[in-house]
Order: C-alpha cells, then structure tokens, then sequence
C-alpha cells in the first residue's frame, strides 16, 4: 500500500541532528522526509499530497524510546507489540527498544526474529528487540552476539537485572566489543538493594520501608565504568538517578571512553515524596530519589553527561499492583507521558527545547546506531506534529496501554502529540 | 617406562618435588615430561640430574610441537622466513601458541592471530605477532593457516557464547580458507573438534597437512631424544 505524500507547512521545525530550529516546510513522499526546512517552502506539493497547515505547531523527529517493556511474548495479559505500539504513537514515539525480559527471554536468534516479524505485523511502530546479555538472564553463560547482531539487534541488556560476576561482566564486554556491539546494563546491587523497596532515608524510615541506599547503584556503575575502559565496550548506563551516578558517568566521559548514559523520565519529574502514602505506582527500580537527586539529574541531560531520556515503560497488571508497597510489583508505563513529562523541563527553563529533543531522538539513534531520529532528507519519515503549549490532564481513559500502572495519572501537562507519523504513514491522530 | 598421574603417587597427594626425587633416584637418561601447571616442567628439571623434555606444560609451552610444526612448514615451503603464519583460535590457553610465536618469529615469519579478544591473552600485541579479530582479515594473504584446538568447556558461554556461533566467525571452512593464499598450508596440533574450530571438509582436504605434522612429530621426537641421548653419553650437558 502507497500512502498519500504528505505536507507539512508554516510548522516549525525543530531536528537536533541538524541543530536546525526554524519554521519551514515538510514534504515526505514515499515513506522518506524529501525536505524538511525553511527553504523547502518553495518545494511544490507533490501530486495527492495530504497538507496540513502547521502554523503554531512544532514537528519533532519520532521519539526514540530506548527502554521499553513489553509482555509479549509470555506476558501478553500486561502488554502486547501491538497494544504499546499504540501507546507509542500517542505518545509521539515511533521507534521503541523493548527488553529482552520475557517468556521466552530474547536470548537467541530464533526469539528475537519472532518480536520482529510480529512487530512488522502488528505494530504501529518501529520495534526494535534487545537482547539478553546471558542464556536465560540467568547470569552464567553469554549469549550469541555474533549472531544476533547479524540478525539486526542493535542492543544487549539484562533488561531489569544486574550482572553480578564482575569475570563474566568483562568477558561479556571484551566479546561485545568485537562486534562493536552496544552492552546496556541497569546497575543495581541486588545484594546490598537487598529486601529495600524506596529510597533509603528519612522518608522510608518514617514510611517504616526498607531502604535502597545509592551505593546500590553507584557500586556496580563504578564497577561496569572500569571495565569499559578495560576493555572499550561500548557501554551504555541504562538508567541512573543519583547525582553521583552522574559525577561518576562525567568522569569516565573525561577519560574518553565510550560510554554514554540514560535517565528514566520519572526520575526527572518526581522525587521520593510522590510515594505519598504507599502509592505503588511509584515504587520504581531504581527507586525514586530525594529531589536533590532529581535536580542533578535535571542538569546532567542539560548539560549532556546524561545523552538520553528513556520512558522505562514498565506495565504492570493492576493485580500486581494493589498490594501492599513492599510486596507490589514495580514500574510504571511511560510510553504515552514521555514527551509531555519531558517538555515541564522545557516550560520550566530547565532544559533548552533543542537539547531535550535530541535527548529522545537523535541521541538514542545514534546508540543504537539506527537511521531515524533526524528530519533530514533522505531519513525515513518518522515525526510527531505537537502542540508545545496546548494543556491537558493525563486521565485514565487516555491511557492505551494495555496496564494503567502510570505514574503519572491526573498529571497536568501543557504539550500534546496532534499526530504521528511512521515511515511517512499516519498512526496516530489527536481528537478535536 | 610410562607413568602418569592418574595411577601414580601423584594422586596419593606426592608433592612434584617428591615426584622428581623419586623419578631421579632410578637414574633415567631422559624424562619427557606433561604437566598442566605451567613452569612445573622446569620446577621438576631443576630436581632431577638427567635431560627433561616439556612435553606441554599448562598454557606455556610445547617445543616439540612448534619444531614439528617448523619442519612440516618447510618440507612445503622451502623456508620459515617471510612466510605469513596465521595462528586461529583459543590463543589464551594454547601452549602450542606460545612455541610457535617464538620458534616462527626466530625463523623470521610474519605471525598473525585470529581469535575473539575473550580467547586472546593480555598484552598479545607486545608478543610479536599481529591481531585479528576476524577471519577474512588475519587470513588474508596467509601462506599457513594453523587452527587451535577449542576445549569443551570453554564453548557454552563462558569464552564464547556457542559451538555455532564459534564456528560462524571462527571456525575453518571454505569460505574463510579463501582468504588465505590458494596454496596455504592448513595445520592443526589435534586433537581436532571437528565442526567447531575446523570444517571436516577441510581438515580432510587438499590443503591440509594435518597428518603430516602427526608424522613429522615422530622424526622430531626421535631427533630430540637422540641428541639428548648423545650430549648424555659424551657427559657433556
């Protein structure tokens, strides 16, 4: 099926890959971005061209979501391909990540071309499966790098866990660097996390949870830093929250090591206090921190130690969730709130609107070494049309996640997605 | 006389030394010995008064079988020198590796190896030798193509992620044999894993040499042990 071209004028148009910010002309044909710029509004429309006039509207690239969860295959009840890719659109994000953390876990050739072929025929969007760093997630054997990176994985990753030999870590590295595949690892101490369920401080103490301290995090990141240089992986912190995780990230930076890093959007919006009285659906891993925490997690994206935001959509069934806090599941979805949560940075002065784009776009696809993420001629069209400025409240009917775990229910946001685009083809379109 | 470790004193918990003592005291010319403690071999020369051949020693050595790699080399070739060797495989724990990087290099070849950066020791570029980590380009121009033996254990995760993940990037067959120069020598110190480091069709093939090195360790080890025999009997070591 060939989809109508597609014009998009007097919009403006913001492509960090570019560092282009200027109110032009958007022509995709055939799937492909043939112009998109100030000096493309003199381009004719081609023949049968969808236009729609952009004025006061701001394209984006298609968000490049780098951690993602899915249920399927194994766990479809909380989430399918289908059902997050319809999450994904809403949400402007037209290319996810999705862990390898499922039933079967992704871990050889045969399961990730499984995701793949259902995603071409279910999904909305561009899914792109990680896969396990070892057989099973079970931290013992490594998996086939080789292979899969030849059958198009473009990332590995313990999904939720820790690697805890720091032997097998490093040979994992060594391997992984021969293929110049990417290794994303999220860095928690399950030993010394150990029974924890928040924050360590204050708050859980009076809250009467146990802790998580931020060594938990710290000591494995530090850990997986020197085996980078040891080995020059190229090393990706999946999700870091603390302000010395970020110091630590810097440092290695410094050292010119390839190395880069992400935050998860809820660890920039909410801090340790949106627990509240035991409100499960911020009981996240990492846990939320204190706000000193947020704000240094706030001026690492800023300022580029952090490269990328992740929405670490997680759902969970609402089973999992309405139990006590120690005993519920954690996570939240993310998907459909990342670009509104992400533009408060913007409204608030925070972080420049350029830098927090290619935060979520170019920055993840120049990772996972993909061609998206850009609006420059000749990309494939993958793009959001936005409203910067238009509010709304982020109710659960809005949700299309297939869980409603979302951290962010009855949130005020002032940003919505009017429409995304996918390899030129339409998936999404706001109401009204 | 024929001794080995597992019907041995050794087993009963004889330390190496006391072993050495006790093999001393029967006077032998010779004692060719295998130890899979490097530098056990020259802990137990020091102990004993007659000629020790290493026979292998741990992930250290093996003499014998880069000299009868060396002469197998030059019945085809003519010579050592110039001649581009490329060494392919388990290089972190082959001892056949280690003499063959030091014999060919003092014959004056260009050695090459092959092998993921799991299966390669630190420091590798320092020894002499050119790094690859991939096959079309280490074998690319190779006169001699020598493959290592991949233990079994070392296969499932642990070094490497799988036999045919191995075998895709490393192991021998046509395809990457191309690469090499049309008359190179394919060499392998056995035992073979065929179908892991090496494809049958090769080992078996018109390139391979791998039953002559059999052969060529014979007149190798005879040569050895004559001249040992010899400097013993002129008492002159």
């Amino acid at each position: 099926m060939t989809e109508r071209p597609l014009v998009v004028e007097k919009v403006r148009i913001v492509d960090p890959a570019r560092k282009l910010d200027a109110v032009g002309t958007i022509v995709v044909e055939n799937g492909v971005i043939v112009a998109a710029g100030p000096d493309a509004m003199n381009q004719g429309r081609p023949d049968g061209a969808t236009v729609i006039d952009g004025t006061g509207l701001t394209a984006l690239p298609g968000l490049v979501d780098a951690r993602v969860f899915i249920g399927e295959p194994g766990g479809e009840h909380r989430e399918t391909i289908a059902s997050a890719s319809r999450a994904a659109a809403a949400g402007g994000v037209t290319s996810i990540l999705t862990m390898p953390d499922t039933d079967p876990v992704i871990d050889d050739v045969a399961i990730a071309e499984f995701v793949m072929r259902t995603a071409r025929d279910t999904a909305l969007v561009n899914v792109f499966p990680a896969a396990a760093l070892t057989k099973g997630l079970k931290g013992k054997e490594m998996t086939e790098i080789g292979l899969l990176t030849d059958a198009g994985v473009k990332a590995f990753t313990e999904g939720r866990k820790t690697l805890a030999d720091p032997a097998l870590m490093r040979r994992i590295m060594t391997y992984a660097r021969d293929f110049g595949a990417v290794v994303m690892h999220e860095t928690t101490d399950a030993a010394l996390a150990g029974g924890g369920v928040m924050n360590e401080g204050l708050y859980a103490s009076w809250l009467g949870l146990p802790g998580i301290p931020g060594e938990a995090e710290i000591i494995p990141l530090e850990r997986d830093l020197r085996l980078a240089a040891l080995t020059r992986c190229r090393y990706h912190a999946a999700k870091i929250s603390l302000g010395e995780s970020a110091a630590v990230v810097a440092a290695a930076k410094r050292r010119g090591l390839s190395v880069t890093a992400g935050v998860s959007i809820n660890h920039l919006s909410l801090n340790e206090n949106d627990v509240g009285q035991y409100r499960t659906y911020f009981r996240l891993s990492p846990p939320l921190r204190r706000e000193a925490d947020r704000l240094a997690m706030v001026e690492a994206l800023a300022d580029g130690t952090i490269d990328i935001i992740v929405s670490s959509h997680d759902p969970q069934d609402a089973d999992d969730k309405r139990r006590p806090f120690a005993e519920a599941e954690t996570g939240a979805i993310g998907l459909e709130t990342l670009l509104p949560a992400a533009l408060r940075l913007y409204h608030s002065g925070a972080v420049p609107l350029m830098r927090l784009v290619e935060a979520m776009t170019s920055a993840p696809a120049a990772i996972l070494g993909l061609d998206r993420g850009t609006l420059k001629p000749g990309a494939p069209a993958d793009l959001a049309i936005v409203d910067l400025d238009r509010p709304f409240v982020f109710t659960e009917d809005l949700i299309r996640s297939r869980s409603k775990n979302s951290a962010f229910e009855n949130a005020r946001f002032a940003g919505q997605v009017l429409r995304t685009v996918v390899s030129g083809r339409t998936v999404f379109e706001a109401a009204g | 006389m024929n001794m080995s470790v597992a019907s041995s004193s050794v087993k009963k918990g004889e330390t190496l030394i006391d072993t050495a003592m006790t093999l001393n005291a029967m006077q032998p010319d010779i004692l060719v010995v295998r130890h899979h403690s490097a530098g056990a071999v020259a802990l137990l020369a020091q102990k004993v008064a007659c000629s020790v051949v290493n026979a292998g020693d741990g992930a250290h050595e093996h003499p014998t079988q880069a000299l009868l790699d060396a002469l197998t080399i030059r019945r085809h070739k003519g010579r050592i020198a110039t001649l581009i060797v490329a060494i392919c495989g388990d290089v972190l724990h082959s001892r056949v590796a280690r003499s063959n990087i030091l014999l060919l290099n003092a014959l004056g070849a260009e050695v090459r190896v092959v092998a993921p950066s799991t299966l390669l020791p630190s420091g590798i570029e320092e020894m002499g030798v050119r790094v690859f980590r991939r096959m079309d380009e280490g074998l690319k121009g190779a006169d001699v193509v020598m493959m290592l033996r991949l233990q079994r254990e070392r296969m499932e995760g642990a070094f490497v992620p799988s036999v045919r993940e191995y075998f895709r990037y490393f192991g021998l067959d046509a395809a990457k044999l191309a690469y090499a120069r049309p008359d190179a020598l394919v060499m392998h110190p056995g035992p073979m894993n065929r179908g892991v480091e090496i494809a049958s069709e090769i080992a078996d093939g018109p390139m391979s040499v791998i039953e002559e090195q059999v052969e060529m360790g014979v007149a190798v080890r005879m040569a050895v042990i004559e001249y040992l025999v010899g400097v013993s009997a002129e008492g002159n070591p």
